[in-house]
């Protein structure tokens, strides 16, 4: 069995090799700026964003983001991006990211090195990533630490959570769905029947069912958050049982805009604007604007306090709206209705009735 | 590990040198084509490996997320290696490991309040039993019906995604609780059930000890009992096993779900050793598993298809993906660029790996003797009285080798 | 139930099952050939999914459909040729190559798609093709003969593999290389080269199977492919080494996986129901399997490397 013990010296050599560059490099890439936006680089983005006359507010808030998906999913991670983005300048924010975390381990790994380099913000951008938060959060108690979307701040005095109503903008998107069709059949799209899914498919429903009874809505929830290939099919079924209408929710259904765009269906979207990806039939889109949030978040960490607080953004607070496609007519009595549906959400008289659960 | 004294001749010691530059070679290759794509996303590729090796072995806290990370890979390996050593491919990690998790939480679930010395075991046991359940419908499947596994685990690995959406998404899942969930997960489960922590002040946890136990557990069933032998022997030749009267069916369908038992303690382990103790998924299997129903397929392979070697290559292996992450942190660039490195690394390894030991065979073609040296073996194997089927030239690495039916 | 057994709906049904079953089978008539010559390539999804950002990179850039299906078949051409160079010349263990090779697809397509594009932005898709006379025939007409082009070059390869595997000298070559190297080689058959050739031509087939794929969804995104290769190197096993055999089980697949959309869009399959309803065409593709219970036996070389005087 010689050759096992080859291996194991093998290995051990690998290990060397790698110990080696790493100590050589380790010497002198100290001094080098390398351009990268690295939290090494902390100064030197700051000297480069100086000149160009940004706000010079001091010191730049350094904010982390860590989420499960991709930046640019269309969709969750992408709603949170967007918002940093959009406070980027006017906040003199310092952005790093770690997207495609979805395992906690790996997600927890990450929250703890930004923590540890001293970020003003790390924002945990999952609720798998609870324990996680609860845990680190008890470690590094001049960090502060935003999580969601959830209700719970475990009583730390150093995290933030937030959540989304996404019903309420799921109901307005019904009630404008329910005034469009002709065929009366609405299809929807969804992943699992859990959560942030499920409250805006129930709540789309309510919204249809409150305008007009008679419609048939037919849910469709494929069993995968990602399978584009299933979710255009799902439509196309919809399409073949007669829908003119449809919505859908979670980063797969770019695969269904397609199909919608295909057969002049109309489509809602939701979690973040979905004009682009098919201007010609998107009518709206529930988009989340975190900034709502953060920028509450931000300042209250500038005043020193560090958390406490949990976020439940919706129509009321500006922290959801509903973004209308301007080159897509929609009825003027439709879109009173809509406007009264989103009147009658934020004063409470409607109520969707639906959970997460 | 000192190199023994009085190397034979020159032939040694060239081959000795081709052995030992040959990884090396392949991992400095790879670290280069890594180092073009950190370039040409405008990092530092200095940086990025720094931080990468930091990230993976450079501190206590690094060296216990890659032992953490670690666990599953070790555990898959381990059922890799009874599979494959039967002649048997398991690709239904994946799905065993996701059976395996849900069979130890809905034991949790049901037994919440049982003490922690009980509740331990048994969630671990359940997972493994769910596990071995996943891994005896494809074993029984190939052993009876002529049904090849490579199709029936990687079909089995849609079916376990599927029901694993549907337990957490409903059955699974507390009605109270359920309102706060964005994505399929339970309850946070039993504090009973927890994997207690080995060293306070850090998250390394009694899997450790589990996955190694298991590995060691592991090569004594393969090298030390008659089960082993004969796994082995229906590994080389099923003609020649049967033959010489040994239950072919029922090994292989042991094989497959002692296999699948393995992979289904990884699961385990991982509801149970996790932070956020639950069993949370996005709705893929990976959102679960990290992969490492896949990733431990490699690990045993460089493993040599070996438990204990296993135990090495699944840290070297833990080691990369978390030091990966922690290269995202320091130069931002996206974690897809460490998934696409690990299959050059993988690529090139393999690669050099079969082309070394073909330049070993070469030197050696004149000697008769066995075509790679033998150094005396700390381990003896078993007893000389049975011819052992696993000649050192015909070396267990090669899948190869085991996909002949 | 009634509501299923409608014309209009069963057309879309059989329609969107021979759609979902175009990739698979590119991609498995691809593996066909590499295994028939004792090839097992792992890393098919890979390819697939570097062959589906080709494509879709392509079309979003130029516009052109049949430049994007180039570039994916090219791609897949490339890692064809190092698939080849990795396991016939090299002789990696191909079960393990292959797994790196799927990796750094997946990887790379990712990261590309990060970089150079960001944003999912839609493409144009297929047309659709309707066959003069044939697509005028009632009913199957609408199911068969109306689909994008695609569907057709894909199910056309089938008789053509089938007889360049079956009636051909180089068909020939391929099945002695892939039972026994060791006798064609002392016939003066090429190894080497019949097994790059179909593993080269393997893969250009993953490669068309992705840009298939990116196209008819007008979209990429991170790992579009789910998992599709593995699923065609299973219906490999399942068409029992045959085009015909892979094509049935292509059909099996996509057909039970429309016919379940179908039935959860129509409420057949209760809600609660839908997360197992989804495991339909995995479970039925194993007891097709189990059922049809043939002794089939795999080419005795797969997966091992040929070394003359072996």
């Amino acid at each position: 069995m010689g050759k096992k013990r080859v291996r194991w010296m093998r290995l051990a050599v690998v290990l060397a090799v790698l110990v080696i560059v790493a100590a050589a490099c380790g010497d002198d890439d100290e001094p080098e700026a390398d351009g990268a936006t690295g939290p090494t680089e902390a100064t030197g983005a700051t000297e480069a964003t100086g000149p160009t006359g940004a706000t010079e507010t001091g010191e730049p808030f350094r904010v982390a983001l860590v989420a499960p998906s991709a930046t640019n999913d269309l969709a969750f991670t992408q709603s949170m991006f967007d918002a940093l983005g959009t406070l980027e300048e006017s906040e003199n924010l310092e952005i790093a990211v770690s997207d495609n975390l979805f395992v906690v381990e790996d997600a927890g790994s990450a929250i703890r090195n930004y923590a540890s380099e001293g970020y003003d913000l790390v924002i945990a951008h999952g609720s798998q990533y609870g324990a996680s938060v609860e845990e680190i959060a008890q470690d590094f108690p001049e960090v502060s630490f935003a999580w969601g979307t959830a209700g719970d701040t475990f009583g730390q005095p150093n995290v933030f959570a937030y959540q989304a109503a996404s019903d309420q903008g799921g109901y307005v998107e019904g009630v404008l769905a329910a005034g469009l069709t002709e065929s009366k059949v609405i299809g929807v799209v969804g992943p699992i029947e859990v959560g942030d899914a499920k409250l805006y498919v129930d709540g789309f429903q309510a919204g249809v069912e409150a305008t007009d009874p008679s419609i048939d809505v037919r849910i469709n929830y494929t069993g995968s958050f990602s399978d584009v290939g299933l979710a255009a099919e799902a439509a196309r079924s919809f399409v073949a049982a007669g829908a003119d209408v449809m919505t859908g929710t979670a980063q797969m259904v770019v695969g269904a805009v397609g199909v919608a765009e295909g057969n002049d269906v109309a489509w809602f979207g939701t979690q973040s604007d979905q004009t682009s990806l098919a201007p010609d039939v998107v009518v709206a889109s529930q988009v989340y604007h975190w900034e709502v949030v953060l920028q509450d978040i931000i300042a209250l960490i500038r005043e020193g306090t560090l958390g406490g607080e949990t976020y439940t953004i919706d129509l009321a607070n500006g922290g959801e709206v509903i973004a209308y496609n301007d080159a897509y007519e929609v009825p003027e009595d439709v879109v009173a209705s809509a406007e009264e549906a989103v009147a009658g959400l934020m004063d409470g008289s409607i109520e969707t009735g639906a959970t997460a659960g | 590990m000192a190199r023994r004294e009085s190397l034979p001749n020159w032939r040694d010691r060239r081959r000795l040198l081709v052995s030992w530059l040959a990884m090396p070679t392949a991992a400095v290759a790879a670290l280069l084509v890594g180092a073009v794509m950190l370039l040409s996303l405008g990092a530092n590729p200095f940086s990025g490996y720094r931080a990468l090796l930091d990230g993976a072995f450079g501190s206590g806290d690094a060296i216990v997320n890659t032992a953490i990370k670690s666990i599953p890979l070790l555990l898959v390996g381990v059922g890799i290696c009874i599979a494959f050593r039967a002649n048997v491919i398991n690709i239904g990690g994946e799905g065993q490991m996701v059976v395996g998790g849900l069979a130890s939480a809905a034991t949790a679930l049901a037994l919440p309040s049982l003490p922690a010395p009980v509740l331990v075991p048994l969630v671990l046991v359940a997972g493994a039993v769910g596990g071995g359940i996943w891994g005896a419908i494809p074993g029984s499947l190939k052993a009876y019906f002529n049904v090849n596994e490579i199709l029936s685990t990687i079909m089995l690995n849609i079916v376990a995604v599927q029901v694993m959406n549907y337990l957490l998404s409903g059955p699974l899942v507390d009605d109270e609780f359920s309102g706060f969930s964005a994505i399929p997960q339970t309850q946070r489960l039993s504090a009973n059930a927890d994997l207690p922590v080995l060293i306070g002040g850090t998250n390394l946890h009694a899997g450790v000890i589990v996955a190694a136990l298991a590995a060691v557990v592991a090569y004594a069933l393969l090298w030390r009992t008659g089960f082993g032998f004969r796994l082995r022997a229906v590994g080389l030749s099923r003609e020649a096993a049967a033959y010489a009267g040994m239950p072919v069916k029922r090994t292989i369908t042991l094989a497959l779900t002692l296999s699948g038992a393995m992979s289904g303690l990884a699961g385990a382990v991982l509801v149970f050793g996790s932070a956020s103790h639950r069993m949370v998924t996005d709705g893929s299997a990976t959102g679960f598993t990290g992969s490492a129903g896949f990733n431990g397929i490699v690990a045993a392979l460089f493993g040599g298809l070996n438990p204990l070697w296993t135990i090495l290559s699944s840290f070297v292996f833990g080691g990369l993906l978390v030091g990966g992450n922690a290269m995202q942190v320091a130069v931002q660039v996206p974690t897809a660029l460490i998934v696409a490195l690990n299959g050059v690394l993988v690529v090139f390894v393999v690669a050099i790996e079969r082309a070394r030991r073909r330049y070993s065979l070469r030197l050696e073609a004149a000697p008769p003797s066995s075509a790679e040296p033998r150094p005396p073996e700390p381990s003896a194997e078993v007893t000389g009285a049975v011819a052992e089927p696993s000649d050192g030239g015909r070396a267990a690495v090669q899948v190869s080798e085991r996909l002949e039916e | 139930m009634s509501e299923f057994f409608t014309l209009a709906v069963l057309t879309a049904t059989v329609a969107s099952g021979i759609r979902l079953a175009t990739p698979f089978l590119l991609a498995s008539l691809g593996e066909t050939m590499g295994q028939r010559s004792g090839v097992l390539n792992l890393g098919v999804d890979g390819i697939m999914l570097l062959g589906a950002f080709g494509a879709y990179y392509t079309v979003l850039h130029t516009d052109s459909l049949w430049l994007g299906v180039a570039v994916g078949t090219g791609i897949g051409v490339v890692l064809g040729l190092i698939t080849a160079v990795v396991s016939v010349t090299l002789k990696a263990e191909q079960g393990v190559s292959g797994i790196g090779i799927y990796l750094f697809g997946l990887g790379l397509s990712d990261l590309l798609f990060q970089k150079l594009v960001g944003t999912p932005v839609p493409i144009r898709s297929f047309p659709t093709v309707r066959i003069p006379i044939l697509a005028d025939i009632p009913t199957i007409g609408d199911m068969l003969f109306e689909a994008n082009l695609m569907v057709y070059v894909a199910f056309l390869l089938v008789p053509l593999l089938a007889f360049v595997l079956n009636r051909t000298t180089y068909g020939t070559n391929v099945r002695a290389v892939g039972e026994n190297p060791a006798a064609a080689d002392s016939v003066g058959v090429s190894v080497a080269r019949t097994r790059y050739s179909t593993v080269i031509t393997g893969s250009a087939l993953a490669g068309t199977a992705g840009a298939a794929l990116a196209i008819q969804l007008g979209i990429f995104q991170q790992n579009l492919t789910q998992g599709q290769g593995f699923i065609a190197i299973a219906l490999v096993y399942f068409g029992a080494w045959r085009p015909i055999g892979v094509m049935a089980g292509a059909l099996l697949y996509g057909m039970v996986a429309s016919t379940v959309l179908a039935w959860k869009t129509l409420g057949i399959i209760p809600r609660g129901a839908s997360d197992l309803a989804a495991m339909a065409p995995a479970v039925l593709t194993v007891l097709a399997l189990v059922v049809v219970a043939r002794r089939v036996r795999q080419p005795a070389s797969l997966a091992r490397a040929f070394e003359r005087g072996e």
